[in-house]
C-alpha cells in the first residue's frame, strides 16, 4: 500500500541526507520526496511517499523516529488528508493540436504558462492520479518533457503537525 | 567568563563530560587540540598504533565500565581507520564518542590533503553525528554527544572538527551546559504500565515459559533485576551471546546460550515454549534460525528500549518499550502485589522435561590421547585458573564460540566480544581498554592466530603504557570457523582458510618487550597458566597454545531450520 509520511525535521545541514541514507541503507524505496523550510525557520517539512505492507511501514516510521533530527512524524494516509503534486509538462502543440491541448488543460484546470510556435508548457496541480490522467488524456506521443515535484500533503480539518 | 581557544574548549568539555582516557592518534588537523591536551593532566591520552585499535579500546572500556569510550583521530586516513571500530560499537549498542579532525573549513569540499567526508562515511553506523561550524558551539556539542551516546539505546556519536575551529589564538567564552536539551530526542524512561501488566498476566498463566535475555540487560546494568525475576518465577533462563553473564552461568536455572551454537536444552526449550520473555534481546538471525519456524507455539513478550527492535524480525504479542531495569522492577512489584502465582505444577513438569533434555549434554568433546589439546579444554583450564573471575575479550571465530560456551560467566560485563558485527581484531585492543581501567583485574583476550594478527601492532602500545593483559591464542594454524564451514558445506575445500607463514609469536612478543610462551601439549598448560597469572602477573603474556585444527564448534544449528534442528557432533543430528 502507498503511504504518505510527513516529517518535521530539524533544518540543519546533513539532516536530509540522514533520512535518505536510512532508506538506502535498509532497502526501503522512496517513491517521491518533497522538502522545504516551514514558517518556523528551524524546521523543515518533508513529505515522502513509499510503498509497503503495514509491518514494513511500521519499521520505516520507527527507524525514521530514531533519527535525532526527526522532530515529529505522521503517516498522513492513516487519516483524511489532502495531497497535491505540481507538474510542469512541455508538449508538442502544432496546428489543430493546439486547441485540443488547450481544451484538455482547461478541463484538468491546468494553466499554459509558456507558449512558443510549436510548444506549450503547462502547469498542473493535483493528486498523482490526476497528473497521470492528464498525461494519458493528451497522449504520451506529444509529451516532450515532464517535471514533477512529488507529493506534498496535509491532514484535513483541525489536525496539525506542529510542535 | 573564561576565554578559551576551540582546542582548549574541546579538552575542557571532555573533562567536564567525565572523560578519563582518550584513545587516539594525532595528525595535522588535530595539532591544536593535541597541544591543548599537552598543557593539562586531567584527561589522559593513550597513543595507539592504529586508529581501528583506538576505537576498540574505547569500546572495551565502555563495555566494562558502562561509560562512553572516547576516540580522537585526525582527518582523512585517521578517520577512515576508525570505521570498523565505530561499526562494531554501533552494532552492539556501545556508547562511544569519536572526535575526528577535519581540514580547514574553507578547504572542505576541495579534496584538500587528508580530507574525507567523515560524516558521510560514518552516517550509517552512528547514532548521531555533529560537524562543528562555530568554535563557541564546542562545549554544547560535546555535552550533547555524550548525552546521546549514553542514553536510550546507546551508540557511537561522531564529532567532526575542522582545524580552524581550534585555533590557539582565537578565544571565546567557555560555558559547559548544565543541562542538555534536544527537542527531538526523548528516550523512554519507563515501559507502558498496561503492557507490563499484560506481560505479567501472560507470565503467570504460562505452562512452558522461558526467559531469553540479551545484551540490553548488561547495557542497562540490570543483571540483579533479571536474576530476581528468574529466581522468583522459577523460570528457565537462556542468554544470547551478548547477554552472557547477565544471569549466572553456573546457576541451576541457566540453560546456557541459545541459538546457532547454543545448548541443546536452551534451543529445545525455546522451540517448545508457550511464552517467551525476550529482555533486551533483538532476535538476531544467529538466535532465531529460520524466523518462519521460530517458536511455533509461543506468545512473545519483548522488552527493549528501542521501539524499532520490536517486531522487526519476530512479531511481539506484548511489546514493551522502555529501559530493561525499570520494566523488570515494575514486573517484580506487580508480582508482589498479585494474588496469583505461577502454575507450580506446570512449571515443575516443564523443568522435568528440560532436565530430560539436559543429559544430551551437547557441550561435550573428546580429548585426544596424543596430548594435542582440544580448544575446549584450554578454555576450561583457563576458567579454572582464573576462578571464572576474569574479564574475557575475544575476537571472532571458533575461539569466540568456545570461550562463550566453556567459560561460565557468573558476572555481567565480563564477557566482551563483537557479537553483532563479528570483528576480527577486536579482542586485544578491547582488553587493553579494560585493563587500563581495572588494573587489578585479570583481563584475558581469547583469540586465534588469524584474529590477533589484525591488530597485533598494539603490543607496542602495551609496552609504552605497561598494560599487562593476557593473550590466549588458540593456535590451530587455520581460520577455524571458515574451515569448519568449508568442511561442512564445501566438501572440505579449504579455500584460503589456512594461515601460511605464521610468525614465531614468542619472538614477536619478546621483541616488543613482553613474555611469550608456547604450549604444545596438555601437560604443559597448567604450569603456563600458573606462570601467566602468577609469576608474570604484572607483564603482558602471550600464550601461544597449539590446538587440534580438526575440531569443530558444536552444537550447531542446521541452517534455515528451527531452533531444535541441530548438529550435536559431526555425526549426530537432532
Amino acid at each position: 500500500m502507498r503511504h504518505i509520511i510527513s516529517i518535521l525535521l530539524e533544518n540543519e545541514p546533513g539532516a536530509l541526507s540522514r533520512v535518505i541514507g536510512l532508506f538506502a541503507q535498509r532497502g526501503y524505496n522512496i517513491e517521491t520526496l518533497t522538502v522545504a523550510p516551514t514558517e518556523d525557520k528551524t524546521l523543515s517539512r518533508l513529505t515522502m511517499t513509499t510503498y509497503g505492507d503495514d509491518r514494513k511501514i511500521e519499521q520505516i516510521t520507527k527507524q525514521l523516529n530514531k533519527l535525532i533530527e526527526v522532530v515529529k512524524l505522521v503517516d498522513l494516509s492513516e487519516g483524511p488528508h489532502i495531497e497535491r503534486e505540481l507538474m510542469l509538462i512541455k508538449v508538442k502543440a502544432l496546428g489543430a493540436q493546439r486547441a485540443e491541448i488547450k481544451r484538455t488543460a482547461d478541463i484538468f484546470r491546468g494553466q499554459i504558462v509558456d507558449v512558443s510556435a510549436s510548444v506549450y508548457t503547462i502547469q498542473l496541480t493535483g493528486t498523482t492520479d490526476k497528473l497521470e490522467a492528464f498525461i494519458e488524456a493528451i497522449g504520451t506521443g506529444c509529451v516532450l518533457e515532464t517535471v514533477r515535484t512529488g507529493v506534498s500533503g496535509i491532514s484535513r480539518g483541525e489536525k496539525i503537525l506542529s510542535l | 567568563m573564561e576565554l578559551l581557544s576551540g582546542g582548549e574548549m574541546l579538552v575542557r568539555a571532555l573533562h567536564e563530560s567525565g572523560v578519563e582516557y582518550i584513545y587516539g592518534y594525532p595528525g595535522g588537523s588535530l595539532l591544536h587540540v593535541y597541544d591543548a591536551l599537552y598543557k593539562q593532566s586531567a584527561v589522559k591520552h593513550v597513543l595507539v598504533r592504529h586508529e581501528q585499535a583506538a576505537a576498540h579500546m574505547a569500546d572495551g572500556y565502555a563495555r566494562a565500565t558502562g561509560k562512553p569510550g572516547v576516540v580522537m583521530v585526525t582527518s582523512g586516513p585517521g578517520a577512515t581507520n576508525t570505521i570498523t571500530g565505530i561499526a562494531t560499537a554501533y552494532t552492539d549498542s556501545i556508547p562511544m564518542v569519536v572526535i575526528s579532525g577535519q581540514v580547514m573549513s574553507y578547504l572542505v569540499g576541495d579534496d584538500a590533503f587528508q580530507e574525507t567526508d567523515m560524516l558521510g562515511l560514518s552516517r550509517p553506523i552512528v547514532k548521531h553525528s555533529f560537524a562543528v561550524r562555530r568554535p563557541e558551539d564546542i562545549p554544547e556539542i560535546v555535552a550533547k554527544a555524550f548525552h546521546i551516546a549514553s542514553t536510550g539505546r546507546p551508540g557511537p556519536v561522531v564529532i567532526d572538527i575542522p582545524k580552524d575551529m581550534t585555533m590557539p589564538n582565537e578565544r571565546y567564552e567557555y560555558a559547559y551546559p548544565q543541562k542538555v536539551k534536544l527537542r527531538s530526542y526523548t528516550p523512554p524512561q519507563r515501559g507502558h504500565s498496561g503492557q507490563i501488566k499484560k506481560a505479567v498476566e501472560l507470565m503467570l498463566a504460562a505452562k512452558r515459559p522461558i526467559i531469553y535475555a540479551g545484551g540490553g540487560v548488561i547495557l542497562d546494568r540490570s543483571s540483579d533485576k533479571l536474576r530476581a525475576l528468574v529466581d522468583r518465577l522459577n523460570f528457565p533462563c537462556t542468554n544470547t551471546l551478548m547477554g552472557l553473564g547477565s544471569y549466572p552461568g553456573t546457576a541451576e536455572r541457566f540453560l546456557g546460550m541459545l541459538g546457532m551454537h547454543g545448548t541443546y536444552e536452551a534451543n529445545m526449550a525455546m522451540h517448545h515454549a508457550d511464552v517467551v520473555i525476550a529482555i533486551g534481546a533483538r532476535f538476531d538471525d544467529r538466535v532465531t534460525n529460520a524466523t518462519s519456524k521460530f517458536c511455533p507455539d509461543a506468545k512473545i513478550i519483548h522488552i527493549d528500549i528501542d521501539p524499532s527492535s520490536i517486531s522487526k524480525t519476530i512479531v511481539a504479542d506484548v511489546p514493551i518499550v522502555g529501559p530493561v531495569g525499570n520494566v523488570l522492577d515494575e514486573m517484580v512489584a506487580l508480582l508482589d502485589e498479585s494474588k496469583e502465582t505461577p502454575d507450580a505444577e506446570a512449571i515443575a513438569a516443564w523443568w522435568k522435561q528440560i532436565n530430560e533434555w539436559r543429559p544430551r549434554h551437547a557441550m561435550r568433546y573428546e580429548k585426544n590421547d596424543n596430548g594435542l589439546m582440544k580448544p575446549q579444554e584450554v578454555i576450561e583450564a583457563m576458567w579454572t585458573a582464573t576462578k571464572g573471575d576474569a574479564y574475557v575479550t575475544s575476537d571472532v571465530g571458533q575461539h569466540q564460540m568456545f570461550a562463550a560456551q566453556y567459560y561460565k560467566f557468573d558476572k555481567p560485563n565480563r564477557w566482551i566480544n563483537s557479537g553483532g558485527l563479528g570483528t576480527m581484531g577486536f579482542g586485544f585492543p578491547a582488553a587493553m581498554g579494560i585493563k587500563m581501567n581495572f588494573p587489578e583485574e585479570m583481563v584475558v583476550c581469547v583469540t586465534g592466530e588469524g584474529s590477533i594478527q589484525m591488530n597485533i601492532q598494539e603490543l607496542s602500545t602495551c609496552l609504552q603504557y605497561g598494560i599487562p593483559v593476557k593473550i590466549l591464542c588458540l593456535n590451530n594454524g587455520s581460520l577455524g570457523m571458515v574451515r569448519q564451514w568449508q568442511d561442512m558445506n564445501y566438501e572440505g575445500r579449504h579455500s584460503h582458510s589456512y594461515m601460511e607463514s605464521l610468525p614465531d609469536f614468542i619472538k614477536l612478543v619478546e621483541a616488543y618487550g613482553h613474555v611469550g610462551m608456547r604450549v604444545e601439549t596438555r601437560d604443559q598448560l597448567p604450569q603456563a597458566l600458573e606462570d601467566t597469572f602468577g609469576k608474570y602477573n604484572g607483564r603482558l603474556v602471550f600464550l601461544d597454545v597449539a590446538v587440534d585444527p580438526e575440531e569443530h564448534v558444536y552444537p550447531m544449528q542446521v541452517p534455515a531450520g528451527s531452533m531444535r534442528d541441530m548438529w550435536l557432533s559431526k555425526t549426530e543430528r537432532t
